[in-house]
């Protein structure tokens, strides 16, 4: 087989020029691994959004406050939106047939105090479905209860690595007092352990109140029409009923509550996850094209590298280039000899490059950032692609050159220099 | 074997054309072994090369072996060069960093030829370079270089080889040896044709063409053939 011989050939005279030759393929290690670094790296913050999203559950929708004038998401900021929804509000929703259950949730973050300890959490004001719809599950004592709620009772269910923090473990914390924003609360229970969640917080971080407690005794806000203002409602939709029916009967009730015109810009939102999904795709869609298209540059400089290094060889080889053609060498010949090298010389930095990316993805892939990590994987797509890349830009910048070659006069080649 | 009628070759440097073949007509039989002379510029490398198929004529005919080749492409000439022609030229022309073996067994690389290692190997025994064989030409000295050109040009069992100047860059001694291996191929069978400036090497050939301006001006035989 020809083609054998002429690979040969190709390895050999990189091999004869061997600093040369690694000089050249490092443009393509660099341009290789780059794009395929930057590329998994995109891919890797994409898994980890989907991945939130489908662990907040497919039947959940929230509805939170807007701001009728901001365009698209902006209006859901929680700066540019007036607090809007109420405790009452979300009862309403609780009531409709679509709907399962309802969680109304204020946030925000505490310091907390018992004793000597303290140490810093997420508060929820909630409701008791909040366990369920959550999907928590008591390690010790009880959860809030609707009595609580009502009776804006001053008591709170701590996180597992609260608990542990403040007093060594669940048992001891409960009946104990917690001290949040000066205010003493009663501790009745504690949550079971369940680790970190895709987003980089910790479940076990976070405190639970009664909603009305939350809004009474510690973050007072207030619709515009005095009230006492929810921050979001998660709603979670009855069986048997789609998304798209709740999220009509939610804005139908939420409209009328409000007195809000059917043609009229709505003060609340009705979001899906998968709508939130949507538009976190399109960002991370497009930061991973825009990472592989920055990386692409460095691919674009490395081929030039190919192509410059392969023209110099095809002048310094002028002679022996007129050598084969007088010994019978047809344009193809020298051709494909040219081009194999030119590609022999880029897929083999691509390899390199690939073996690097990977190395180093795995190495991202490992690195805690701050209680997540981000899976940058590799794909088989990736790398198949890269390789037919490194061939392609083995062949797009090998081809001029050996051009060249093949079209040298057998004579003028022999009498070259 | 190889009848020239009326061949012209004009090449074009910039703006001037040069008249480098003007008219040439020659046979050469099989088995001859000739030598082509003259002055720098007489023509004689370009009628070397038209004869080995390096370069196309600008008109008239080349008949080789009884089929005219005047109008072949590049490609069938390519081939014809493989398969007919054995060239030896004055700088040898080796690659480098190849073995002796491997640069005579450059020419069958393109004629596909399977067991190249070991008709390579009988080239170079037929040159008495057999002991050399896998030495690189820098660790080989001007006569041992040619030595290998010459296995080269042999390895394919051309027709012809054609030699241009090949004692060109040797001293005389190895010059004797070089020039009676040409004797001995020629004594095998081979049609031998070189282009020499150099008398004494044109005398060890059965016939002297000389050039003039592109044109036969002579065509004698030099019968040195008695050993």
């Amino acid at each position: 087989m020809k083609l054998i011989e002429f690979f040969g050939i190709a390895i050999k005279s990189i091999l004869a020029t061997k600093l040369r030759s690694a000089l050249t393929m490092l443009g393509m290690i660099i341009g290789v691994g780059a794009v395929i670094i930057l590329m998994s790296v995109g891919a890797g913050l994409q898994n980890m959004i989907t991945y939130t999203f489908e662990e907040l559950g497919s039947n959940l929708l929230f509805v939170q406050p807007s701001n009728p004038e901001a365009p698209g998401l902006a209006g859901l900021a929680p700066g540019y939106a007036t607090a809007s929804l109420t405790l009452d509000d979300a009862r309403a929703i609780g009531d409709l047939h679509s709907v399962k259950a309802v969680v109304p949730a204020n946030e925000n973050f505490v310091k907390l105090v018992a004793g000597n300890e303290d140490t810093l959490g997420v508060i929820h004001g909630s409701t008791p479905a909040y366990l369920e719809l959550y999907g928590f599950d008591m390690e010790a004592g009880q959860f809030i209860t609707e009595v609580n709620v009502a009776r804006r009772d001053m008591v709170v269910v701590l996180g597992s690595k609260i608990a542990e923090d403040l007093f060594g473990n669940s048992t001891e914390a409960i009946g104990q007092q917690v001290k949040i924003r000066e205010k003493r609360f009663t501790v009745i229970g504690v949550m079971e352990p369940r680790g970190l969640s895709m987003m980089g917080f910790s479940w076990d971080e976070l405190i639970v109140v009664p909603m009305t407690a939350y809004q009474v005794r510690l973050f007072s806000q207030k619709t515009p029409s005095g009230e006492d203002a929810v921050q979001s409602i998660s709603v979670q939709v009855a069986d048997g009923w789609t998304l798209e029916d709740a999220t009509e009967d939610i804005e139908n009730i939420l409209r009328k509550r409000h007195r809000i015109a059917d043609d009229e810009d709505a003060d609340f939102s009705v979001i899906s996850p998968e709508q939130l999904l949507g538009s976190f795709e399109t960002i991370t869609i497009a930061l991973t094209v825009f990472l592989g298209l920055i990386g692409s540059i460095s691919l674009i400089v490395g081929s030039i590298g190919i192509m410059n290094i392969m023209l110099v060889s095809v002048t310094e080889r002028t002679r022996e280039i007129g050598l084969r053609k007088a010994i019978g060498a047809k344009r193809v010949d020298i051709l494909v000899q040219f081009l194999l090298e030119a590609s022999v010389l880029s897929l083999s930095g691509g390899a390199i490059g690939l073996i690097g990316a990977w190395l180093m993805a795995w190495g991202i892939s490992q690195v805690d950032l701050g209680g997540f990590t981000l899976n940058a994987e590799v794909s088989p797509v990736i790398v198949v692609v890269a390789i037919l890349v490194s061939v392609f830009i083995g062949l797009a910048s090998g081809i001029y050159p050996a051009m060249r070659a093949a079209r040298f006069n057998p004579i003028d080649a022999l009498h070259y220099g | 074997m190889i009848e020239l009628e009326n061949v012209t070759k004009i090449y074009r440097m910039g703006k001037v054309y040069i008249q480098a073949l003007n008219g040439v007509s020659l046979t050469i039989e099989k088995g001859d072994m000739v030598a082509i002379v003259g002055a720098s510029g007489s023509g004689k490398s370009t009628l070397m090369n038209v004869i080995g198929f390096l370069d196309k004529l600008t008109s008239g005919q080349y008949v080789f072996n009884g089929t005219d080749v005047s109008q072949f492409n590049d490609n069938q000439l390519a081939v014809m060069r493989n398969r007919e022609i054995g060239f030896v030229f004055q700088d040898y022309n080796l690659l480098s960093r190849a073995t002796a073996v491997a640069n005579v067994e450059l020419p069958l690389i393109y004629s596909g030829v399977q067991r190249k290692r070991n008709r390579a190997l009988d080239a170079l025994e037929r040159v008495g370079l057999a002991a050399r064989a896998n030495h690189k030409p820098t660790e080989l000295s001007g006569g041992e270089q040619q030595r290998v050109a010459i296995a080269r040009a042999l390895v394919n069992n051309p027709a012809i080889v054609l030699a241009d100047e090949p004692t060109g860059n040797l001293d005389s001694a190895v010059t004797q040896e070089i020039m009676s291996i040409f004797r001995e191929l020629n004594d095998e069978g081979i049609t031998v044709v070189m282009v020499t400036h150099e008398m004494d090497i044109a005398a060890k050939a059965n016939r002297t063409i000389r050039l003039l301006d592109g044109q036969i001006v002579s065509d004698e035989k030099t019968g040195d053939k008695t050993k």
